[in-house]
């Protein structure tokens, strides 16, 4: 294993690490300073320079996005993703509670670049430590001219502003979030217009996710060499690649040994993070499967472990994409009929209802793995939670936004990857002992 | 005579001026809303759309959009728990973390105690899979659990 410095985590875990004196004894709020002393336009030349891409799931290249404001707006926002809620995920959780000033100052950052006067933290409620954490951090930061009118006397007035959601996965989706930030149900918008043109109080609006402005934080810090100098180059074979570069904040859950979020340079192989990092499959046990990215991902085979975990690389094996690197292992004793009905039942909870495609889809393919699970499945069932799962997304163009894309990919990847799984559970007609089955409640 | 007490009001009131529109109070309103009554009753959505200068329905359509809301006859014990039941969770015995408190306490998903101490609920990914499996307690996430230290959680509850 080559040594990596984390930086993200640097801080993470020692003592008083989201204080805002820590923080400044550590170098913290240069960055800013730095970047006060540049135009905006600068800035954002220097994320786009850097080939930041969105960390919060749909890998968009950062500062091209902060490009597509209009020129001639007058007022700008900033809506911070921090709903993390795809099944896997906790990486900005840990940064938020554990140093929760790199974003702040990320956030300072970003606005600069971005013109912008007023920024939200749309934070999902149950995070009540990132709560509290993220609460003192910005009124020590007011206190200390880091926000609040004149920013280190640099003429330029910044509000950040926390806002708790109410149990949805939905506003993690950012027009979801939107419309949840304005006070109404968290029903995503049709695009275009995208946000940037027309988004929270139908004004333009930059949407990112919590990992993503750290980075900008320490791409301002350590330059665009530094962030490059980790990751993985664009693929030639694949001209929508604009590579991935930078450390990643990997969150490894499931059945492994040592369960938590790794930092490290893009581009690791899922054999590699489990084995190295997170202490191998548990009990001695081989991987049966392994979702790369948060579970509207898919999954990886045992045979694929080698896939690198960058941009490019689960889309090559037949996953939705890297999504938020949330890893979830699933040992061979597992079987994969049960962790499908799971991954369904959670995107028919969570579909907000409003397209009929993946209202209906995530409620019917949740319906036929109940029934394959209680003993009475036909082996026609397979066949049709494909031709369900085919038909719902943004891929088909059914449907407004892309959960329903992330409850079809599973259903894909499991039935063309572990076709025998399903085959087998429904000439058995055996009946599940998961307990939920019983317990009803969806 | 209102029906929200003046601090109620005044913490609605005091949320205003971080939002260019007053509709973008209604999660916040109704987050202190329940936070002291542990349900959202009718009167209170109205006093919300008053403030707020919103139409009560419009208040109710968030309200019952978010399932975290509740109305009075599903009012909350003085503790929320929440089981996590998603992936992670329940590959490492979340399942049955959940079914024995119910078993132990006599409860449904979804219920609270007679004497009102705690709800107990199932969720979805908590974002603490590291832990897994967990419970929320309120906000505060308790991880790695089995059935014995989460009814040690349970047991140091306040009443
Ligand atoms: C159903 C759904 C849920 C999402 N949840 C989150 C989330 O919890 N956090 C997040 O940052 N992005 C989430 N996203 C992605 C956002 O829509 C958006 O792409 C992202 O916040 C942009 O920030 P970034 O470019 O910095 O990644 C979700 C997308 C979808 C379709
Ligand atoms: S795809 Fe599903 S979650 Fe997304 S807007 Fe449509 S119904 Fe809502
Ligand atoms: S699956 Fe339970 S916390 Fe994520």
């Amino acid at each position: 294993m080559p040594t990596f410095e984390p930086v993200l985590l640097r801080r993470v875990g020692k003592p008083n690490s989201a204080s805002l004196e820590t923080y400044r004894a550590d170098g913290g709020y240069r960055a800013l300073e730095k970047a006060l002393r540049m135009t905006p336009a600068e800035v954002t030349e220097t994320v786009k320079s850097a080939g930041l891409r969105g960390r919060g799931g749909a890998g968009f290249p950062t500062g091209l996005k902060w490009t597509f404001l209009p020129k001639d707006a007058t007022t700008v926002y900033l809506a911070v993703n921090a709903d993390e809620s795809e099944p896997g995920t906790f990486n900005n959780r840990i940064i938020m509670e554990g140093d929760p000033h790199q974003i702040i100052e990320g956030i300072a950052i970003a606005c600069h670049a971005i013109k912008c006067g007023t920024a939200y933290i749309y934070l999902r409620y149950e995070f009540g430590r990132s709560y509290r954490a993220l609460k003192q951090a910005i009124e020590d930061c007011y206190a200390a001219n880091l926000l609040g009118k004149n920013i280190l006397g640099s003429g330029k007035d910044l509000d950040v502003y926390l806002h708790r959601g109410a149990g949805a996965y939905i506003c993690g989706e950012e027009t979801g979030l939107i419309e949840s930030l304005e006070g109404k149900r968290a029903w995503p918008r049709i695009k275009p217009p995208f946000p940037a043109i027309e988004g929270l109080f139908r004004k333009p609006t930059i949407v990112n996710n919590i990992e993503t402005l750290a980075c900008v934080t320490h791409i301002l810090d350590r330059g665009i060499e530094w962030f490059k100098s980790m990751g993985v180059p664009p693929d030639p074979a694949n001209p929508r690649d604009a590579g991935s570069y930078g450390p990643k904040l990997y969150c490894v859950s499931g059945h492994v040994n040592k369960p938590g979020c790794y930092e490290l340079p893009m581009g690791i192989t899922a054999r590699a993070l489990i084995d190295d990092y997170a202490g191998g499959v548990w009990k001695g046990r081989k991987a049966k499967a392994v979702v790369p990215g948060g579970m509207s991902m898919g999954f990886l085979t045992e045979k694929e472990l080698d896939t690198p975990l960058d941009f490019n690389g689960p889309g090559k094996v037949g996953c939705l994409g890297l999504g938020t690197a949330a890893v979830m292992v699933v040992d061979d004793q597992t079987n994969m009929v049960e962790v499908l009905y799971n991954s369904c039942r959670f995107y028919s909870h969570e579909s907000c209802g409003q397209c009929t495609p993946c209202r209906e889809g995530t409620a019917w393919m949740t319906k036929i793995l109940e029934r394959i699970l209680d003993g009475r499945g036909q082996l026609r069932d397979i066949d049709l939670l494909l031709e369900v799962a085919n038909g719902i997304g943004i891929i088909p163009g059914t449907t407004i936004c892309g959960l329903s894309d992330g409850a079809a990919w599973p259903v894909k990847n499991a039935i063309n990857k572990y076709r025998s799984d399903f085959e087998d559970w429904i000439k058995s007609g055996r009946k599940s002992t998961l307990v939920s089955l019983k317990m009803g409640g969806h | 005579m209102s029906f929200l007490s003046e601090d109620l009001r005044q913490k609605i009131i005091a949320e205003l001026p971080k939002y260019p529109t007053k509709r973008a109070v209604t999660l916040p309103a109704l987050h202190h809303v329940q936070d002291v009554l542990r349900c959202v009753p009718l009167e209170a959505i109205k006093e919300i759309a008053e403030i707020l200068e919103l139409h009560p329905a419009e208040v109710h359509d968030t309200m019952s959009f978010y399932g975290f809301f509740r109305d009075p006859e599903h009012k909350l014990g003085k503790n929320r728990l929440q089981v996590c039941r998603s992936l992670s969770c329940m590959l490492r015995g979340g399942e049955e973390v959940l079914a024995e408190l119910c078993q132990k306490y006599h409860l449904q998903p979804g219920d609270t105690t007679p004497d009102g101490k705690f709800t107990l609920e199932f969720a979805e990914c908590l974002g603490a899979c590291e832990g897994a499996p967990c419970m929320l307690v309120n906000d505060e996430c308790y991880l790695s659990l089995t059935t014995e230290t989460a009814s040690e959680v349970i047991e140091k509850l306040g009443s």
